[in-house]
């Protein structure tokens, strides 16, 4: 893949993004929430999402919001990754790792099943 | 943490949570007089100096109303473990600047480690704030700053998969070019 680097070839890019959301059918909000607090980043958080947002771009996934949250009071159980699709209920993850955040953004977020194996419940 | 990069996206956040607007990450690495310094400043909320004082010393016995974190405290513990110090500069409604610098060939200095991740962490977990990066490694200068191509995508997410390459490559690109022309000399 060429790498652009201009605001010209970013201008392309933009182009072609609004022409990939004319097709797309509407289908809910997938939003990936990352905890970053203190705890969190100690915990390995950067790298967590550093493998949700490779995942998006080596999977070209649009319109998924990532965003970063402090520290939600499990401190235990950082790295944190929230995921809420459409209008289902919010699901926490705990002790996400790189690989964990792969299986989710995999299992979760492509396919609709929660990966128990994480899930922090309550 | 391991790398005073994780240190830098640590503090940055206390600036989102003072509700800044504009934060700019600065990190220059003056090799000749071996110093790393760097610095957070933002246009949040400020403290009022009793405030400053509590964030930099959490083991003071006071009322907390506010929380108060280890990030601050542990940071200057390492900074002046390496003949460093870390000072704060804020005003209540401007805003608040972190200094912190060290020796920058201590043997006990951590890695800055991966500044390129911390500041693509930033911009994209944290869109509605301006983020600015002027990394400084001898002579050579990278400044990011996220305005114009935020400007450029108009609305399109920085999320847009071709977006995070873009972003990725140059903010990674610009910190490796400096360090390589700095090296070469």
């Amino acid at each position: 893949m060429d790498k652009v680097k201009t605001l010209e070839d970013l201008k392309r890019l933009r182009e072609e993004a609004l022409e990939k959301r004319k097709v797309k059918t509407a289908s809910g909000q997938t939003q990936v929430i990352v905890g970053m607090g203190t705890v969190g980043i100690a915990a390995g958080a950067r790298e967590t999402l550093k493998a949700i947002l490779d995942y998006i771009e080596q999977n070209n996934l649009s319109d998924i919001l990532v965003r970063q949250t402090g520290n939600i009071g499990l401190d235990s159980f950082e790295p944190i990754v929230q995921v809420i699709i459409g209008e289902n209920p919010k699901v926490t993850y705990g002790r996400v790792t790189p690989d964990a955040a792969r299986r989710i953004m995999k299992e979760h977020v492509l396919n609709g099943q929660v990966v128990k194996e994480y899930k922090i419940e309550g | 943490m391991r790398e005073l990069a994780l240190h830098l996206l640590d503090i940055a956040h206390n600036s989102v949570s003072a509700r800044a607007r504009n934060i700019t990450i600065t990190v220059i690495e003056d090799v000749q007089a071996d110093r790393l310094r760097l610095a957070v400043e933002d246009d949040g909320c400020g403290m009022d100096a009793e405030t400053v004082q509590r964030v930099v010393d959490p083991f003071v016995t006071s009322r907390t109303t506010r929380s108060v974190g280890l990030g601050i405290p542990l940071l200057k513990a390492a900074a002046e473990a390496c003949d460093g110090s870390l000072k704060i500069s804020s005003q209540p409604g401007i805003g608040t600047r972190i200094d912190i610098d060290f020796q920058h060939s201590h043997i006990d200095r951590m890695p800055l480690g991966d500044v390129a991740e911390t500041i693509l962490t930033l911009v994209i977990g944290c869109p509605d704030v301006h983020w600015r990066l002027v990394y400084q490694y001898g002579e050579g200068v990278f400044e990011f700053d996220d305005a114009p191509i935020k400007e450029t995508l108009d609305g399109i997410p920085l999320t847009e998969p071709s977006v995070l390459g873009y972003l990725r490559a140059l903010i990674r690109d610009g910190i490796d070019q400096i360090q390589v022309t700095a090296d070469a000399i």
